[in-house]
């Protein structure tokens, strides 16, 4: 008896009116992570492609795989740092791969458990969505976050910003970025500062006299340029900053394959980059003091500026739909990221704040996007004359 | 025509309507601004609802005695002239009897001439029913916007402070010792719009008749 022929005999139990009908959701899921869905479209003009949610999702978590990986050996070699310790490439791996694996198994255990019982209760099918969310959420905080807030904090933006609004798909705003939102202003504590880099700085035991945690940030919002580290040494991510964030040189190589797949928005990408150039020129030009002096092209190998482009602002649901407002939506991220950044110093990065409050406008975006081109299409539609 | 109990089930419903199913907050989605700005200590919170509930029942109550004398096109000058006076009477009372809580509620007690719940009652109530009604109205909307300040302060000062009345119920449990810490999220005025939302949320799924007509 085949695998197939066992799934289809319990399969009935399941169905309304069986006895496990209301665990529907749990066995379609299985079922589909099994099998790919056997119910498709034969009429009509569809597109017919093996791509479906779960493939798509599985394409992003694999971009996100080389500054996970990346964030790892960052999280070893700057705790070894710390303390005065040159590691081996193997031991800071390894002692990072110990740090940050709690974070992801917090992450997918509340997330996914958040989903399971929802679909339950509301009798839909288990939405993917959750898969990304769930591997981002432990790139965008802080290595020495407490595990009992991320859980907290995952909990308020899987159940208030997405399960509300109708679970995947239907959110408004980037369930990761608000678990980042809701941490970042509940436990300001553990989300910013010098120590909360890096593993094991906020005990303060051991560490090397003198040896400072800031992140190329810090320094900036605190006008000590000079203390900034070499654009090369901030491009590969050997500095302190948020897990998967630091390496652009990982989170461009996921870029590459979002690109190359067609899974994010390359317009997206480029937008948010061309919208920060903007703004950092703008900047410079009328500088007054050291930060807003800062040549541009640093802010894009500063803090989360090139994560949040490929992975965060490229999400599909929550930005804009329509291809010109692609264009808008990234230019106005990249933008506000770097003018909250240079001009506000009470939020040291803009990213999380530009991306969030751009979420909320996409919509609109959209809707004058479509309104103009259903204005142009009547114009040429209806000649000058022949409408009478 | 027979005459009517003092507190007939009628009239009791005017007061036991308000705190839930037509809750000035929730249901009828008054006053929102001022639970969000008020609700960071259950103190103030709570003084603030009494404040409401005195203006509304007395203000209800002139409105009502002299509804059959104000000409229609200046009745809300006259209602406001009303609150207006109550509103100064009360602050100048917090002014006298609780100054630090005055100081916190600051130029909230001023607003409350702005607070929707009254002009609404009073447009909604007062000018077309009789004085001991509208009196039992505006005990009965005062009572139901302060239960839910009081709600919503309470999560907000719990989870926000650690304390309840000043009492520092989190730090008496030995929670911070095992690493607990407040949530700064709660004292921001955003946390009491969710607060409330989720609040809404409760009593909707409880209650099916206050869901609107599917449109489809």
């Amino acid at each position: 008896m085949s695998l197939r022929d066992k799934v289809d005999k319990i399969k009935p139990h399941f169905m309304p009116g069986g006895r496990f009908a209301r665990l529907r959701s749990v066995f379609q899921g299985f079922d589909s992570f099994l099998f790919v869905p056997d119910r498709v479209t034969f009429k009509g003009s569809h597109i017919r492609d093996s791509i479906d949610l779960k493939r798509v999702m599985i394409i992003v978590v694999l971009a996100l795989v080389p500054a996970l990986l990346f964030g790892m050996y960052n999280t070893g070699l700057q705790h070894f740092r710390s303390i005065g310790v040159d590691p081996l490439f193997w031991q800071a791996f390894w002692f990072g791969f110990l740090k940050v694996l709690p974070l992801i198994i917090v992450s997918y255990l509340v997330g996914l458990g958040i989903e399971f019982v929802s679909a339950q209760i509301k009798g839909h099918e288990i939405y993917e969505g959750y898969l990304v969310t769930g591997m981002i959420i432990p790139l965008i905080v802080p290595i020495d976050i407490p595990l009992w807030m991320l859980a907290l904090a995952i909990a308020f933006s899987v159940i208030l910003g997405k399960e509300i609004f109708g679970g995947t798909g239907m959110n408004i705003f980037n369930p990761a970025l608000l678990t980042r939102a809701f941490l970042f202003f509940s436990y300001p504590k553990w989300m910013s500062g010098n120590e909360v880099w890096i593993e094991g700085m906020v005990k303060g035991a051991g560490i090397v006299d003198g040896f400072s945690g800031a992140t190329p940030l810090a320094y900036a919002a605190a006008g000590e340029i000079s203390k900034i580290p070499s654009i090369f040494e901030m491009f590969i991510g050997t500095i302190p900053g948020s897990v998967g964030e630091t390496s652009v040189l990982m989170i461009l190589l996921g870029a590459a394959i979002l690109i190359v797949t067609g899974v994010g928005s390359w317009k997206i990408m480029v937008s948010v980059f061309a919208g920060g150039a903007f703004m950092g020129i703008l900047l410079n030009m009328f500088s007054v003091n050291d930060y807003m002096a800062l040549p541009f092209y640093y802010h894009f190998v500063m803090g989360g500026f090139a994560f949040g482009a490929v992975f965060m602002a490229t999400d599909p649901v929550t930005a804009a739909q329509t291809e010109k407002g692609k264009w808008i939506y990234g230019f106005l991220i990249g933008l506000f990221s770097i003018l909250f950044r240079v001009l506000n110093p009470a939020y040291p990065e803009g990213v999380m704040l530009a991306i969030l409050m751009m979420n909320l406008f996409a919509p609109l975006i959209d809707h004058y996007v479509v309104q103009a081109n259903i204005r142009r299409r009547m114009r040429r539609a209806v000649p000058t004359g022949a409408g009478q | 025509m027979e005459k009517e109990p003092v507190f007939s089930p009628k009239r009791l419903k005017m007061i036991t309507e308000p705190l839930g199913k037509n809750n000035p907050i929730t249901v009828q989605v008054l006053g929102v601004c001022s639970a969000l700005a008020v609700t960071a200590k259950l103190k103030p919170a709570l003084v603030m609802a009494f404040s409401v509930t005195v203006i509304v029942a007395v203000s209800n109550l002139i409105i009502s005695l002299m509804r059959k004398s104000i000409p229609g096109r200046i009745r809300i000058i006259v209602q406001l002239t009303v609150i207006a006076t109550l509103v100064i009477l009360v602050d100048q009372f917090l002014k006298a009897y609780a100054f630090d809580v005055s100081k916190q509620l600051s130029v909230f007690v001023g607003l409350i001439i702005t607070n929707c719940i009254l002009m609404g009652r009073l447009e909604a109530f007062a000018l077309s029913n009789g004085p001991w009604e509208s009196f039992l109205d505006g005990i009965g909307n005062g009572a139901g916007y302060g239960i839910i300040l009081v709600i919503v302060a309470f999560f907000r000062e719990l989870l926000g402070s650690g304390t309840v009345f000043g009492y520092p119920v989190i730090e008496k449990l030995g929670l911070y010792s095992i690493g607990y810490e407040n949530n700064g999220l709660m004292i921001l005025p955003p946390m009491a719009l969710i607060i409330l939302g989720i609040i809404i949320w409760i009593q909707r799924s409880r209650d099916k008749s206050l869901l609107e007509e599917d449109k489809q």
